[in-house]
């Protein structure tokens, strides 16, 4: 007996429809189809990822949640039990992929958003400008210009800026974790839409140096593919120093998933783990972050340096360190953050909202009166337009999307991505998984995304009768609690609604 | 930080008037303009700031203050409150002439603060002790600061040179009255009418608003006050008042006199160029706007508005970036006008030589002529 867990879902064939055209075994990458004169699934296999279905012409695939009833008990319910269980059979660490997934109350789900009436007008955003242009980096105090001729000039340049159209940027997510086609996606996606992606910790493909404007680098504690034109190929490196999903926690991509190309990428032998420290072995305190937020300026001319954290308890003050260290820019990683892979125990128990600890480091930055001096960029759980409206009005410069860009290029959150079996081609290294993910159709998807939510994003500023982003950035005038308690209004600084 | 601010809305009409030439007229002709504008106003607002009116002390701060209630905070007796403040005044500044400012009681307006008028000078000693950096007028804002936030009822509503205003609940012509302004000669003038929505009119809350010699007349409503009322707190500014006006004079007195913009400059900040506009400059001056944008993002002031701006030397107008509020100027000989309604110009001004509607976010920016006044 392998197994005393039953199955967590079950799969339904209609026989009267199924021509047998085997695709169901084709598709699915977790081996749940046999074929024994027709279609036969092993319930045990399936993950409920729902390839099968889209690709069943027949629509004969009913994929259902095992229905089997456990006595209940609210301190034990059956996930819980199923843990131990596992746990019990394996001796393991339980892992699991994409982001937090416990019922946490979301903040985000309690606040609304404030409209025109009478005294201001609204904005139609189709018939006036409507400006969603964001720079990322480091802004001076104040700005000193002369005049030339009559004209305008600047007496000194400004620090450079990642100059994005949208405020929504692609979240960094590796070449390793990733497919090379999702990459190739994001690139493709980032560079039409006038925003950035980032490489995450896996280096930079050769095939996508083309991209380098609309890429962020990033330096991890791995250092894989790190090397000089590496960090000046893209508009920004950007240091990782933690993950929403996993504070704390380092990275592992086991060695089956090292081929020649992420061998040649990451500069590691084929087959090899790819061990990422949980530090870095060069940081042990802020003055040393301060060495190679430097080190990297120096090595790029000065390109903006972001610097990724997780959102932990005290990310107010940890992240003002971080400015004061020279950071450019601030990216904060919330606890709903995804991943390819993490210690279901630290995704689900670790780190704070993003709601929260961004509210929480927009105001401490202002009372050091140095909010200028980096961007902020929230991420960790944006799930739509109106996440970013509210997290931009709690006070970020931009949003980062990791899960929703994966959703846009198939993906169905079966939340099995550290397997390394993504029947979507977009987490796994299988030449015949990868081959499915059509770069140019997912950056066709990325892009209807973006372009969505941008014009989502014009619609609420018109509402709120401003048409700039800029003027809605910190505004928490314009947002209300619905259902939250005085303390946490506090700490968001929104008043509750009917003030 | 404190997050729980409440906040003003209103609707208005405002009107100026300024001679570049420096030639001093009565407070009877604004009175005439901004009182056919009668309709934009609600009775709960009038007020108006003259510039050249204290010749005599022209070297002194002038500084109004009333001493009224203030909204969320307690009220005690008002002479008291005047005690304190003449107390804290003798002790920081030279007061060369204290007075009340002389009013004429009307049908109208006949309940209302005490209202009393300083001329002050900075003490050489107490400024040394401000930092060997620091201006005379860096001090003034620090007293008037000081009193507007920490003595109770105590409120000062205009701190200029050579300069005054005068405002209180009520139709901007019976304000007019009430301060007998047609005793005063003045070259600048500007008038506004209020129609408060969601507040109680309050005296301090008419408008102008004023800091050192910057006045502010406003119509509209700043609807990124919650964005500028945080990025001003940063330099140290403190949202007393509650109005959105407030909201503008501070972000002109933070990019004019204390980052040293020129007012052009200033005004491209807060009523920024589209991006549409600044991608066809030339390089340099993409450059140069697109530094303003990305530095003074959050002073932008978004939403409707039109605004007169009066200063010591000169008075500028200005609409938001789309021109959602009306804003009309016009010209006749050395004489400025500007105003929310053509006919306010041509009751005062029948035939002017130019009217025009001046473009969303272009200012118009009149100086006084060299060597006058």
């Amino acid at each position: 007996m392998n197994t005393t867990i039953a199955p967590e879902f079950r799969v339904k064939i209609d026989h009267e429809k199924c021509r047998r055209c085997k695709r169901c075994l084709q598709s699915c990458s977790f081996g749940t189809y046999t074929f024994q004169d027709k279609v036969v699934p092993d319930n045990s296999k399936c993950v409920a990822c729902n390839r099968c279905v889209a690709m069943c012409p027949e629509d004969a695939i009913t994929i259902t949640e095992n229905q089997n009833v456990y006595k209940d008990h609210p301190n034990w319910n059956l996930q819980i039990r199923k843990n131990v269980w596992k746990q019990a059979e394996t001796g393991g660490v339980l892992l699991t992929g994409m982001g937090n997934n416990l019922p946490y109350p979301i903040v985000f789900d309690h606040l609304v958003v404030d409209a025109c009436q009478v005294t201001n007008p609204s904005i139609d955003p189709l018939r006036e400008p409507m400006e969603l242009r964001t720079f990322l980096g480091r802004k001076p105090d104040k700005v000193e210009v002369e005049y030339k001729n009559g004209k305008m000039r600047l007496k000194e340049e400004m620090p450079r800026q990642i100059q994005i159209e949208t405020p929504i940027i692609f979240a960094p997510m590796s070449f390793g974790a990733l497919s090379l086609n999702a990459h190739k996606a994001l690139a493709m996606a980032a560079k039409d839409a006038g925003t950035v992606y980032g490489t995450g910790e896996g280096g930079l493909h050769q095939d996508l140096y083309e991209y380098g404007p609309w890429t962020i680098v990033q330096c991890a504690s791995g250092r894989f593919g790190v090397h000089s034109d590496y960090l000046n190929a893209g508009c920004a490196v950007e240091i990782k120093v933690g993950q929403g999903a996993k504070p704390g926690i380092g990275g592992h991509l086991p060695g089956e998933k090292i081929g020649a190309e992420i061998s040649k990428t990451r500069m590691i032998p084929i087959g090899t783990d790819a061990l990422s420290p949980a530090p870095h072995h060069d940081i042990y305190s802020i003055e040393d972050l301060r060495q190679l937020i430097y080190a990297l300026k120096e090595a790029t001319g000065y390109k903006p340096i972001s610097v990724k954290i997780a959102c932990v308890h005290n990310v107010a003050a940890i992240a003002a360190g971080v400015v004061r260290a020279g950071a450019d820019i601030v990216y904060l990683d919330g606890f709903k953050g995804g991943t390819g892979a993490a210690p279901t125990q630290i995704r689900d128990h670790v780190g704070i909202p993003i709601e929260l600890a961004l509210a929480a480091v927009d105001d401490r930055l202002r009372q050091e009166g140095i909010r200028n001096q980096a961007s902020v960029v929230a991420a960790g759980g944006i799930r739509s337009s109106a996440d970013v409206v509210k997290a931009i009005a709690l006070g970020a410069d931009a949003c980062a999307i990791g899960t929703a860009a994966l959703l846009a290029l198939g993906c169905s959150l079966c939340q099995k991505c550290y397997t390394g079996n993504c029947a979507w081609g977009i987490c796994t290294q299988k030449p015949e998984l990868t081959r499915r993910l059509d770069p140019e159709w997912g950056a066709m998807r990325l892009k209807n995304l973006l372009r969505g939510w941008s014009h989502e994003v014009k619609e609420f500023l018109g509402a709120l009768g401003v048409n700039s982003v800029e003027s809605l950035r910190g505004s928490r005038e314009r947002l209300r609690g619905v259902g939250l308690d005085a303390q946490t209004l506090e700490i968001l600084g929104v008043k509750p609604a009917g003030r | 930080m404190n997050h729980w601010w409440e906040k003003d809305m209103s609707g208005c009409g405002l009107s100026g008037i300024i001679n570049t030439d420096g030639k001093r007229i009565s407070g009877e002709v604004i009175r005439k303009s901004i009182a056919l504008q009668h309709d934009r106003g609600n009775g709960q607002g009038g007020g108006f700031a003259a510039y050249g009116i204290y010749p005599k002390y022209k070297d002194y701060y002038a500084l109004h203050i009333m001493y009224t209630e203030e909204p969320g905070k307690p009220t005690r007796d008002l002479a008291q409150a005047r005690v304190e403040t003449e107390a804290y005044l003798g002790g920081i500044v030279e007061v060369k002439m204290g007075e009340e400012i002389p009013v004429r009681l009307t049908d109208k307006i006949n309940i209302h603060p005490l209202l009393n008028r300083y001329f002050v000078k900075v003490r050489p000693d107490k400024l040394a002790e401000l930092g060997k950096d620091a201006t005379e007028d860096d001090f003034i804002v620090k007293v008037v600061m000081h009193i507007n936030d920490k003595i109770n009822n105590a409120f000062v509503f205009s701190s200029g040179k050579n300069m005054g205003a005068f405002k209180g609940v009520g139709f901007p012509e019976d304000v007019a009255d009430f301060y007998r302004l047609e005793e005063y000669e003045g070259y600048t003038w500007t008038a506004h009418n209020r129609f408060p929505t969601n507040t109680q009119g309050w005296w301090g809350g008419a408008h102008p608003f004023t800091l050192l010699d910057w006045s502010i007349v406003h119509n509209g409503e700043i609807s990124s006050y919650g964005i500028n009322k945080r990025y001003l707190e940063m330099f140290g500014y403190k949202m007393s008042l509650l109005t959105d006006t407030e909201v503008v004079t501070y972000v002109f007195d933070l990019l004019v006199r204390r980052q040293g913009l020129p007012i052009e400059v200033a005004c491209k900040a807060a009523a920024a160029s589209f991006w549409k506009d600044i991608d066809r400059m030339d390089e340099e001056e993409k450059k140069a706007m697109t530094a303003l944008r990305m530095v003074y993002g959050s002073a932008l002031l978004n939403g409707p508005f039109a605004i007169l701006f009066g200063h010591g030397r000169g008075l500028i107008g200005m609409n938001d970036r789309i021109k959602l509020r009306p804003f009309v100027a016009a010209t006749k000989g050395k004489t400025v006008y500007m105003a929310s309604e053509e006919s306010a110009i041509r009751e005062i001004c029948p035939d002017p030589e130019k009217v025009w509607n001046p473009r969303a976010g272009h200012p118009v920016v009149v100086e006084l002529e060299k060597g006058v006044a």
